[in-house]
């Protein structure tokens, strides 16, 4: 793949041939703070020993059931396996490598991760921008807005900390939860909470995709969806109404008045004025909808809250997280590790600071082969006495690995104390 | 751990005065009537083992008694009936089968009562403990049946038990009451007057006790806690119910091989866990024997089989196939055993999905990525299980459809508008204004969808209002709908037939 010509010549280094990839394992791939972001320790734990790793190889060849002693057994092995990519399964009961030799039954998933993964897919239907496998700046804003509700929701309502968003390489986000409580959970809790956070919900053939207010579409929002929708509203204006123009297009309004009360009164006036002017930009489509909405708040109050609640339905359907729900139900799903290369894209995993997430651009992440050529140009290594720096310090990958590596020291610092505390706690027996 | 034994094979009682006590106690509870010691509430979370004698004729007929209680809890509620009618349901069977009545009850054995229950619990769990599978549906039974016993329990004795049990639950304080008061308003489904809110108290506990509560958004949460209102207490006690007999199970499984037993036994607890299994089987679909009514099918029948013989459901799916040449995964394990079942044989299979994805997907992507799946649900690759067509059941409530997904069921994850428009497009005998279309959307309103799905087969079938598969029965199973329909226009054929022979025999005449 081109990769753009800056100040000087490059090496076009191509993120599918092996000879690249196994340069950025045995250079780059920031193994010390990943082990400790499984392990949860510095002494390899069964977090880590007891935890399986998949590997897709060149080809597609998948071999699943790794598992490893020490974090170099786990090092050695990348580097001879050169995956395209890996993913990181759960704890079991037992070392998932043995699984041969243990009873049927016998390697039971046990922790793991709580996680999550938006895909940009799953927008399709709402974003006028790409669609399929294309990704740009303007759908991010999807992304964005699913990033900072969920985030809001993790740690606010179930009172996670230690969450790690992570860009998935293409076109989408996945987030590890690490906390102890997020580890412990098993799958009905996982079900449970995702059905809680799960808000539109619908195949093809359901136009409405939000249905949270009872059998009887008349009741209040939850709290917590009261939260997000006050966090959503301006997204909804700046993303769908002005950015996407989501109703502009004949399509995108008939779905809007689908979702809608089928009140002929209300719906007929908008579909002829709309139609009438289909060039009409989404924010003043959405302000004819306001304003005849408000026309029915004398005469006809009950209908006037049933609008009310409509809009606000459709806020949600246009800009809650859509989630792949069946990724976090199941402890052993398994999930693309951070740090991984896409092998389309050649872009790196990298961890994404959800609080700045507006800010982050999927073009601007760096890719493998950028990294290889600012690696080329980095000085060869000082002379013995210097302290040795890592590789991925002199690369733009640097940033990441050091927010990687905040996240896991707050990890760590967590379960040491609870270590400490229950030293002492079984030392007053 | 049980230790069964029969009574002349004791030690000697006298040298074990603990056992005496109890054997006493059992006997002036006789005729007596009142609580005794061992057992001072009717309900019973069977923290410890019985350590009483029983006779080996009792240990099989206490654990059969329960057995067909558990049997009869399942079977109802794979019926998908409304829950209140299921609750009336179940006790009303019980009261014939396995009777426990509460303290105040007169005239009654309560201890003799509450001994058959406890000890009925107790070698169930022996019988049950053995696959993840059996424990899973024994805890969802047993939950159930003491939810029932809950909810009719007498309120004093049930605050007792509930007493006694010492949960450590958190009581939210007034101050904090007051502080999220519009939140926990907002979760106050049974209605949110000044009054009823200063009624109610508020519990607090860790979020994922009461999982039920929080898929259901019915309580409000705030870091990490769950805020369970008095009033849904009874989701707390049974997630403990749930959870600890869940526990229990697994470690009496971890045991059982080392279970110093008499090999009286082992036969009872195995003809227990096998009568459970083949009782409850009917809910899945056992494709016909042989030839019989049902043939198997080729790839180049499905088209027509579709055409005459499918389900809303599967229509759809078959529809979209042919349109996209494309299906997402769980639309094709929907299809692809419900074609299974049909008696589509496995090389056939692989003919009429590589036929219906076609040009679009390469050869090679449709061996490497998709033939192992077909196979795989053949019960060829992997754990070789052989995987049964999905039920109206497993359709209706596992593996919502999401965004981009055309399987599940027609009436219940379509809008109305579409439901009706692909009704009206796939079967020709529906008709728009008429009687029978608003009756099947009454139906789909009402969330009864075996019932609008029934009345689909009953109109496209000319069959009379009621009759449905045969005998009142509803359609309950995709495969049933086939099957029966086919089974009709066999009948149909050679009632054709016959009347030809007839005609031909005349003429000979």
């Amino acid at each position: 793949m081109p990769i753009p010509v800056r100040d000087e010549p490059m090496v076009d280094y191509d993120p599918s041939s092996p000879q690249v990839m196994n340069a950025f394992y045995r250079r780059l791939f920031p193994y010390r703070p990943f082990f400790l972001w499984l392990n949860q320790d510095q002494i390899p734990a069964k977090l880590f020993t007891h935890r399986e790793f998949a590997f897709t190889l060149a080809g597609d060849v998948y071999i699943r059931y790794n598992s490893f002693h020490t974090a170099d057994e786990f090092k050695k092995e990348v580097v001879r396996l050169n995956p395209a990519r890996f993913e990181i399964g759960p704890q079991y009961s037992a070392r998932p490598r043995d699984r041969k030799t243990l009873a049927a039954g016998a390697l039971q998933p046990q922790r793991r991760e709580l996680v999550f993964d938006i895909d940009m897919t799953d927008y399709d239907e709402i974003r006028t921008c790409c669609t399929d496998k294309k990704i740009c700046k303007r759908c991010w804003g999807y992304i964005a807005a699913a990033v900072k509700v969920l985030d809001h929701s993790l740690r606010e309502t179930f009172g996670f900390k230690h969450l790690l968003w992570v860009y998935s390489g293409r076109r989408g986000i996945h987030c590890w939860i690490s906390d102890p409580a997020a580890l412990d959970l098993n799958d009905d809790q996982r079900k449970s909470l995702v059905t809680f956070l799960e808000v539109i919900k619908g195949s093809k053939e359901q136009s409405k995709k939000v249905n949270v207010r009872g059998s009887k579409d008349e009741g209040d929002l939850h709290p917590a969806l009261k939260d997000a929708l006050e966090q959503l509203k301006t997204s909804f204006v700046k993303l769908c109404l002005q950015d996407q123009d989501c109703f502009q297009s004949e399509r995108g309004w008939e779905n809007l008045l689908a979702i809608l009360p089928q009140d002929r009164d209300v719906i007929g006036p908008l579909r002829s004025k709309w139609q009438a002017d289909p060039g009409r930009p989404s924010d003043e489509k959405w302000g004819d909808l306001v304003s005849a909405v408000a026309m029915l708040k004398k005469n006809q109050y009950p209908l006037f809250q049933k609008f009310q609640r409509a809009m606000e339905d459709v806020v949600l359907q246009y800009t809650y997280p859509r989630i792949d729900a069946e990724v976090s139900k199941h402890r052993n799903h398994l999930l693309k590790a951070p740090f991984c290369v896409h092998p389309g894209t050649g872009r790196v995993c990298v961890p994404v600071n959800p609080d700045l997430v507006d800010e982050f651009d999927p073009d601007t992440v760096p890719t493998v082969g950028e990294l290889l050529n600012q690696l080329d140009k980095a000085p060869v290594e000082a002379a013995d006495g210097a302290k040795r720096i890592e590789d991925y310090d002199q690369t733009s990958l640097k940033p990441y690995v050091e927010m990687f590596e905040k996240h896991v020291a707050a990890i760590l610092r967590d379960s040491r104390g609870a270590k400490r505390a229950f030293k002492e706690e079984s030392m007053d027996f | 751990m049980f230790r069964p034994s029969t009574r002349h094979n004791l030690p000697s009682s006298s040298s074990n005065p603990a056992l005496e006590v109890k054997l006493n106690k059992r006997q002036s509870g006789i005729g007596a009537g009142g609580p005794s010691a061992r057992w001072p509430y009717r309900l019973n979370f069977y923290e410890h083992p019985p350590t009483l004698d029983i006779t080996l004729e009792e240990f099989e007929t206490f654990a059969i008694a329960r057995l067909r209680i558990l049997s009869h809890i399942e079977s109802l509620s794979h019926r998908s009936l409304p829950y209140a009618q299921i609750a009336s349901g179940i006790t009303t069977y019980t009261k014939t089968h396995l009777p426990l009545s509460s303290n105040t009850a007169r005239n009654v054995n309560l201890d003799e009562e509450r001994r058959r229950d406890e000890i009925g619990h107790w070698v169930l769990r022996l019988a049950f403990c053995r696959s993840p599978d059996l424990r899973a549906r024994f805890v969802r039974t047993e939950t159930a049946l003491f939810k029932n016993r809950f909810e009719t329990d007498d309120i004093h004795e049930r605050a007792a038990f509930l007493r006694s049990l010492e949960f450590d639950w958190q009581i939210v304080d007034e101050s904090e009451k007051a502080t999220y008061a519009t939140e926990l308003r907002s979760c106050m489904s049974w209605g949110t007057k000044d009054d009823q809110f200063k009624a109610e108290s508020w519990f607090k506990v860790p979020w994922y006790t009461v999982p039920d509560l929080v898929g259901g958004r019915r309580v409000f949460i705030r870091a990490g806690m769950a805020y369970v209102p008095q009033s849904l207490q009874i989701s707390l006690v049974l997630q403990a119910f749930a959870s600890r007999l869940e526990k229990a199970l697994e470690l009496t499984a971890k045991n059982l091989p080392r279970l110093d037993e008499d090999e009286r036994l082992g036969p009872v607890i195995d003809h227990l866990a096998s009568s459970f299994l083949s009782g409850l089987g009917a809910s899945d679909y056992q494709p016909a024997e042989g030839s019989g009514s049902t043939s198997a099918v080729t790839a180049e029948m499905v088209d027509d089989v579709a055409r005459k013989h499918f389900p809303p459901c599967m229509k759809n799916l078959y529809e979209r196939l042919k349109r996209d040449h494309h299906l997402k995964h769980f639309g094709r394990l929907q299809l692809g055993l419900f074609l299974k079942g049909l008696g589509l044989p496995l090389d056939e299979a692989i003919v009429f999905w590589r036929r219906m994805y076609g040009a679009t997907m390469s050869d090679d992507k449709f061996n490497k990525e998709y033939k192992y799946n077909i196979r795989h649900s053949y019960g060829q690759e992997g754990k070789r299980a052989n995987y049964p067509p999905k039920s109206c059941q497993q359709i209706l409530t596992s593996n919502q459809p999401g965004t981009q997904d055309s399987h599940g069921c027609p009436f219940r994850h379509f809008s109305p508008e579409n439901l009706t428009t692909f009704l009206l497009s796939s079967y020709p005998q529906l008709d728009r204004g008429g009687a029978e279309m608003r009756e099947i959307l009454d139906s789909v309103k009402t969330a009864h969808y075996h019932v609008a799905c029934t009345r689909v087969f009953e109109i496209t079938h000319s069959v009379k209002k009621g009759e449905g598969l045969g005998n009142a029965e509803s359609v309950s199973h995709p495969n049933k709908w086939s099957d029966r329909s086919r089974e009709m226009e066999k009948e149909v054929l050679e009632g054709i037939k016959r009347k030809e022979d007839g005609d031909e025999m005349m003429v000979d005449a």
